[in-house]
């Protein structure tokens, strides 16, 4: 563990093949920036960076009953 | 599941309560920067998160990678600058640190935190994100039209600039909060400046075929003459959707942003943009955002091979057209019928037919759509 980064294992040919990945197609500076990339996209909660408390969640349902949406 | 605002979170720089009560007290003091609807419409974008990960406008490193490499210094997939211009003499005192209030006739808008202050290469610039230097590209003239500085720095918004359609302007925390609402979890946003065809109306019905909702997302904000008025466009997608469309299936909302015109690029931001409003597809249509000639025609599919890290995934789909054989709405990869049984669905020919007061044929456009556009005494941008 190096700060708060943690290691982990994949196989070295899968490994191998998201390097070439990012070698073909660019994006991702290396293959544990594609990684974290993949993680984030798979297991993000829906409200993650997004701040919003419960109160102004109701006020934006407020707005949204009141145009109809809801 | 909804996607992460684009860099991870979504921003909001919009002034409330005491503190934005403190702010227009202090703003009286300040130095004034007059800015046109577009700038203030940018400024409303940046402060409601339309632009996340961007806190405000582009400073010199971000601006250069933008045009170099259509990513901001720290990597990230961005095409299109955000940039604030403005005069020698706009700025005469003004050092960076300062702050300074933008505002839109007369009424304050935002205050800028001044970061830095530098000049640009408004030719390289129409280079790089337009792809030509033509003054007759309405990108490049607009380009060409805007002063000699750039000021870049974070923004505080004190008042939204008017806006005509807010009653159907919904921003990215709003859409989100319905998305979740909805329980939608696959969410295909459809960009348009256009009354629908069938041919629309094709496309966005084959991706909502395979996906819980549809955002339709007409543009609002700088347009060029003889496009679709905003009033006109929305309510021909309330027609449409009212007489063709499941209920619950569409959110129909504007979204209030400058259109650049260009072409590839743009199709980039535009999605970045819909990511941001919590969209998990985006449809990208044939010259997406294009104008002219300027563009190749699938060039703009072609420009999100570079961005695998996008975060939203792109629907390229082909262009619709009525096939009197097949007997319905068909594209070249669904349809075996040679040229002669297709009818092309122009885009052109309909605008043409509606300024002489005419219906067109029903396998171009619905009639209740037709109808609705017709009564308008002026349907089009003059």
């Amino acid at each position: 563990m190096a700060g708060n980064k943690v290691a982990v294992e994949i196989s070295k040919e899968l490994y191998e093949k998201a390097a070439k990945f990012i070698e073909e197609n660019g994006g991702f500076k290396d293959v544990a920036e594609l990684v974290e990339f993949l993680l984030q996209e798979a297991i993000a909660s829906e409200d993650e960076g997004v701040e919003l408390s419960p109160e102004d969640e109701e006020k934006v349902k407020e707005r949204l009953r009141s145009l109809g949406y809801i | 599941m909804v996607p992460r605002p684009h860099g991870g979170r979504l921003v909001n720089r919009v002034l409330e309560g005491r503190r934005r009560e403190l702010f227009l007290s202090e703003a009286k003091e300040l130095p004034r920067l007059e800015v046109n609807i577009e700038r203030a419409i940018d400024a409303e974008d940046l402060a409601k998160g339309v632009f996340s990960p961007l806190d405000g406008f582009m400073g010199r490193e971000d601006y250069l990678s933008v045009l170099e490499e259509m990513r901001l210094q720290n990597g990230l997939p961005w095409t299109i600058p955000i940039i604030l211009d403005a005069g020698r003499d706009e700025l005469t005192g003004v050092r960076e640190g300062d702050d300074i209030l933008l505002s839109y006739g007369g009424i304050p808008i935002a205050v800028l935190t001044v970061e830095e202050i530098y000049s640009w290469d408004k030719k390289l610039h129409a280079q790089r994100v337009f792809k030509t230097t033509d003054p007759n590209h309405p990108g490049v003239e607009a380009t060409y039209a805007r002063k000699e500085l750039l000021v870049g720095g974070r923004i505080e918004l004190i008042n939204p600039p008017p806006n005509p359609l807010e009653r159907y302007t919904l921003w990215p925390i709003e859409t989100r909060v319905l998305f979740k609402e909805k329980g939608w979890r696959s969410i295909v946003a459809f960009q348009t400046r256009n009354v629908p065809h069938m041919g629309h109306e094709y496309v966005q019905k084959a991706a909502l075929t395979f996906a819980d909702g549809i955002l339709i997302h007409p543009l609002s904000g700088w347009k060029k003459r003889g496009d679709y008025r905003d009033e006109v466009i929305i309510a021909a997608y309330e027609a449409l959707a009212r007489h063709y469309y499941p209920e619950g299936v569409i959110v129909l909302s504007v979204l209030r942003m400058n259109m650049n015109y260009a072409g590839p690029r743009e199709a980039i931001h535009h999605a970045i943009v819909r990511k941001n409003f919590g969209a998990t597809h985006f449809i990208v249509g044939r010259d997406h955002a294009g104008v002219g000639d300027y563009y190749g025609p699938y060039e703009a599919w072609e420009i999100f091979k570079e961005f695998p890290d996008l975060g939203i995934t792109p629907l390229f789909v082909r262009e619709a057209y009525y096939c009197k054989k097949c007997g319905g709405m068909v594209n070249e990869k669904i349809c075996p019928h040679s040229g002669e049984h297709r009818v092309k669905i122009s885009g052109t020919r309909i605008r043409e037919m509606l300024k002489r007061g005419e219906l067109p044929p029903p396998h171009m456009m619905r009639p209740e759509v037709s109808k609705v556009i017709l009564e308008f005494d002026n349907p089009f941008v003059e």
